[in-house]
Parts: structure tokens; C-alpha cells; sequence
């Protein structure tokens, strides 16, 4: 048997794929969600091998969902209309349904899956997590596991990021938050009107800079609103230079 | 003209210059006058110099001006047999019609430059005034048509899955968004009563609740007063889209999105009210497209920009729209 979860937030839509799902003998749909959350629970509770997704769902999204799964399951991907994420995620997932879809296709992504069943890789995995972030970052917010809470962090509610080993540490007005995710990740993806890189471990959000002062010799120190004191790096220097207009 | 070789005729024949002369010299001259200023007036209809090139317009002015008189002391004097008094007189005279005849055509290009800029300028402000309309008609169906991508395949979504379990209720949702399209389709801005445009809303409503189930939830209040009162049509249904996408997408529970009409002289207002968290909603999100485009609309109509108004209480998010009512 293959353990099946359905994740849409229409009842309709979740209807349909347990419809199309009967020609198939040996699949077992585990559970239905309306949500990510009600779908984080169930993934952990269930271990599904594969999941249906929808994309655009309450509170947080089908790829911010995935960012916070330690283990990728297979995933085919079921949406209406989303042409970025389409793009993006064509390559990475087993395959993405275009609502509405007929059996004939939808019966094309489930064998594509059977196919691919036995040589799951931590490829694919690999490749999921980064769509995911990359088509984040047009909805201004970091969705971070804390403890076993979801929280969903605004940028612009983040004073500054620090990196630490594999993790990226974020600063916000209600508390320090680990992302497992890489500084030269947020460098690339944040809103650069907003966010500066002044070191190898340091970015700051721009507004939240108060002073600017001389640290050793050559260097400086950035003084944030909050008070914390970020150094900045040689090369880090021009760029805040640059964005500060001095 | 004629009054010009009139005056020079009777000038040249007081100074004692033959009559066959006086009337030949004035003529041939004032004709050879004429030429000049329909040559300059037509070239300033087809090119007038910009800013401060008008220095060439005088300087082409005094080049006209001498050749005029070149050729009437070269062809007048030279040609025509004239006695030697004449002569002298025709000689004497020569710097006099150089002013003369710089002066008319200094005169004839200056009321020239002016007419042709005037004309100019009346039909730049001809076409300034069409694009403007063009470009306000074009913007206001554009903003009319902005219909949700999501919202259309998602619902054939819902009537594709219906059409296997309950087949009569997928030929009802099929009718009532064929129904609602159809409303969509609606080409022009003429007003509309409130009554039809939430007949139509409820349309929107119908397919809205088959899709997302019993998660959401409308209570509509109006009065018999405001619902004959006028709205631009389609002007509700984005509204309350923005506020069932707001209040789905932002909480995970059921919904209520109330909306209520009253009329308050001289506006007929209308408020909407969708659930937000205010946790995770940020305030920039609050005006989406949607929104924006309803504003934008609405200062179009109206030529107001206070019609549209948001504001937030506890968890609900309140969009106020006032529509005023000229008759």
C-alpha cells in the first residue's frame, strides 16, 4: 500500500483526486488537510510517500509548508494558476496538475510517481527547498519553525541576520529565530532597498541603523536602534556606503 | 496690395514721374511685394522656427527685403526706358522701399508665426484632450475586467469534481458562473441599482461558498432606501473577493464577511468586513490590488479620492466604500 495525503484548502478540489484515486488498487489516501498546518501534523503522524499540494492555502503556502519538513516525501503539485511557481517548480517536483485536470492526466503524474517510486533520491529534496525559498520572497515573510510552533515572520519586522554554522539566526522585534539556510540565500532573496551585507556573518535592515562608528583601525561598527553592535567588513564597507548614500 | 500700389502710385506721379511709370513701377513692385509675403507666410505654415532661432526669420526678412529692391533697381531702372529725373527719383527711393518692404514683411511673418502657433496649439490640445479620454476609457474597463484567474479555474475545479458525485449541482454552479461572466462582460460604466449589482454579487457569493465550503459564511444587511439607490456596476464583487481572499488565506477557522448598505445623505455607503490575524497580517498587505484598483476606479468616476476607506478593529478588517448619489 502507498500511504497518499491530500492537501488542498477546497473540499471540491480535495474530492476530485479521492475520485481519480480509485483506479488505483493500491493506494491508501492517510489523511485530507485543509491547510499546511493540519498537513504538517499529518505528515509527521502519517509518513506519506506521496502528497498532493495545493500552493495557495490559508496562513502559510504549499512551498512554505515544505520548507519545514526535515523529509521530502514525493510531491505533485495541484494548482489553478501560478506562473511563477510553475516555472520553478517544473523541473523539481514529481509533477504539477493544472486545475482543472482530467483523470487521463492526472493518471500520467501518479505512474510518473510509480516510476520514480523506488529511486527517490535527496536530490529532489535538495531542489524543492530552494524553489520554495525562492518563491517566498515575494510574500515579504520567513516562515521558521520554533519549537513546535509555526511562526511567520514580516521582513519588516527583522532588525538584522547573523549567521551560525549551517544556521542563519533572525533578529526580530519578538525574538531570535533559526533558519536552517545560508546568508548568502537572504542576501540574494531580500529586498536589497532594505537589507545590507556588511560582513561575512552580518546583514542589517537598513532603517534600523542609528550610528555609524570607528572600530579598531580601518574598521567600523554599525549601532543598531536596539543597540546591538554589528561590525562591518572591509568589503562590507562600499556597499553600506553605497546604500546609505554617504 | 491695392491700396499700397494706390498710395506708391500717387506718390511717384507727385514727384513728377511720368504716369506710364508711376503706374508700371507700382504695380510690378507691390506685385513683386505680394509674391514675397505669400512666399514667407506659406514657408512659417509649414516650419516656424523654436525657441530663439528667430534671429533667422529676421535675418531671411532683410535678404528678401534687398532682393526686393535689387530688383526693382535692376529690373524697373535698367529695363524700362526712364529719363534721367526719374532716374534720380527711382534711385532716392530705393532705401525707402527697403524699410518699406521690410517692414510688411516683418509684419506679414510676425502675424503669421502667430496664427500658424495659435492653430498649432488649439489642435495639440484637440489631440491632448482625445488621448486623455482614450487613455481614462481604456484604464476604466481595464480596471472593470480585472477578474481573478484563480477564482475562474478553480471554480471549474469545483464543477469538474461535482459532475461525478452531484451532477445537478454541477450544472447549477455552471449556470451561475455563466451568469456571473456574463455580468462581468457588461462594456460600459453606467450606473446601476444597488439591488442589481447584489443580485450579482450573490452570484459571486454562490460559487464562492460551493468552492471553499462551510469555512465561509455571508451576512448581507441592506435597506428597501439604499437598495434603489445607484453604484457603478462590478464595483462590489472585488471588493469582497479582496475580503474572502484577506480573511480565508489569513485565519484557519470559518469566516463571516458582513456587508452592510445604508444611505447617508448625500452617499450611499457601503462597508465590508472580513477576519484578519493581526499577528501575521502586516498593514502593508491591507490595500492589495484589489483595492487599489477600486480606488483608483472610484477617483475616476468621481474625481474624488476619499471614497474608499479602510480601517481595522480588534481582528476585522473593514473596507468603506461611499458612492454619491447626484439625483
Amino acid at each position: 500500500m502507498i500511504k497518499i495525503l491530500i492537501i488542498d484548502d477546497e473540499p471540491l478540489a480535495r474530492n476530485i483526486i479521492v475520485q481519480y484515486l480509485l483506479a488505483y488498487a493500491d493506494m491508501e489516501i492517510v489523511a485530507e488537510c485543509g491547510n499546511g498546518f493540519e498537513g504538517l501534523k499529518a505528515i509527521n503522524e502519517h509518513q506519506p510517500q506521496l502528497i498532493f499540494l495545493d500552493i495557495q492555502m490559508p496562513k502559510i503556502t504549499g512551498f512554505e509548508m515544505l520548507e519545514l519538513l526535515d523529509e521530502m516525501p514525493a510531491i505533485i503539485f495541484t494548482t489553478a494558476y501560478d506562473e511563477f511557481a510553475l516555472k520553478a517548480f517544473e523541473a523539481n517536483a514529481i509533477d504539477y496538475l493544472l486545475k482543472p485536470f482530467d483523470q487521463e492526466r492526472f493518471n500520467k503524474a501518479v505512474d510518473k510517481f510509480l516510476a520514480n517510486n523506488q529511486s527517490q533520491t535527496d536530490h529532489q529534496k535538495i531542489k524543492i527547498e530552494r524553489v520554495a525559498q525562492q518563491t517566498n520572497t515575494q510574500n515579504e515573510r520567513i516562515v521558521v519553525k520554533s519549537g513546535n510552533k509555526i511562526k511567520i515572520i514580516s521582513i519588516y519586522d527583522i532588525t538584522h541576520l547573523a549567521s551560525d554554522d549551517d544556521y542563519v539566526n533572525i533578529y526580530t522585534s519578538d525574538g531570535v529565530f533559526m533558519k536552517n539556510q545560508t546568508l548568502t540565500f537572504f542576501e540574494q532573496n531580500l529586498n536589497k532597498k532594505l537589507f545590507v551585507r556588511v560582513h561575512r556573518s552580518y546583514m542589517v535592515k537598513i532603517d534600523q541603523i542609528t550610528k555609524l562608528e570607528p572600530y579598531e583601525k580601518e574598521g567600523y561598527l554599525i549601532i543598531l536602534k536596539t543597540g546591538e553592535k554589528i561590525p562591518v567588513s572591509k568589503t562590507g564597507y562600499p556597499k553600506l556606503k553605497a546604500v546609505l548614500g554617504i | 496690395m491695392l491700396v499700397f500700389a494706390g498710395l506708391h502710385f500717387y506718390t511717384l506721379y507727385s514727384l513728377n514721374t511720368s504716369f506710364a511709370l508711376a503706374l508700371k513701377d507700382s504695380v510690378l513692385s507691390n506685385l513683386i511685394l505680394g509674391l514675397l509675403c505669400w512666399l514667407i507666410s506659406n514657408n512659417l505654415s509649414y516650419y516656424r522656427p523654436k525657441g530663439n532661432k528667430y534671429i533667422y526669420v529676421v535675418i531671411w526678412c532683410l535678404i528678401l527685403s534687398a532682393l526686393y529692391v535689387a530688383i526693382i533697381r535692376y529690373v524697373i531702372i535698367s529695363s524700362f526706358k526712364v529719363g534721367f529725373l526719374d532716374e534720380k527719383i527711382l534711385n532716392f527711393s530705393l532705401p525707402i522701399r527697403y524699410a518699406f518692404c521690410f517692414l510688411l514683411i516683418g509684419c506679414m511673418t510676425a502675424i503669421s508665426i502667430l496664427f500658424y502657433n495659435q492653430q498649432e496649439k488649439q489642435e495639440l490640445e484637440q489631440r491632448k484632450n482625445e488621448a486623455e479620454k482614450l487613455t481614462k476609457e481604456a484604464e476604466l474597463s481595464s480596471l472593470r475586467e480585472k477578474l481573478q484567474p484563480h477564482f475562474l479555474f478553480n471554480s471549474l475545479n469545483s464543477i469538474s469534481a461535482l459532475t461525478l458525485s452531484k451532477p445537478t449541482e454541477a450544472r447549477k454552479m455552471t449556470q451561475q458562473l455563466s451568469d456571473f461572466l456574463r455580468g462581468t462582460l457588461r462594456q460600459d460604466d453606467a450606473l446601476t441599482s444597488l439591488k442589481s449589482e447584489l443580485a450579482h454579487l450573490e452570484l459571486y457569493l454562490e460559487i464562492e461558498k460551493v468552492r471553499f465550503g462551510n469555512r465561509l459564511n455571508t451576512i448581507i444587511k441592506t435597506d428597501e432606501e439604499s437598495l434603489r439607490k445607484f453604484i457603478p456596476p462590478m464595483l462590489l464583487q472585488p471588493v469582497v473577493e479582496n475580503a474572502i481572499k484577506f480573511g480565508l488565506y489569513d485565519t484557519l477557522e470559518a469566516v463571516n464577511i458582513n456587508i452592510q448598505t445604508k444611505f447617508k445623505q448625500p452617499n450611499l455607503e457601503i462597508s465590508i468586513s472580513n477576519p484578519f490575524d493581526a499577528q501575521t497580517a502586516h498593514p502593508n498587505k491591507g490595500t492589495g490590488f484589489g483595492l487599489n484598483s477600486i480606488k483608483r476606479r472610484l477617483a475616476l468616476l468621481f474625481s474624488r479620492n476619499d471614497l474608499l476607506k479602510t480601517s481595522i478593529t480588534e481582528n476585522q478588517f473593514i473596507t468603506t466604500i461611499l458612492i454619491p448619489q447626484t439625483s
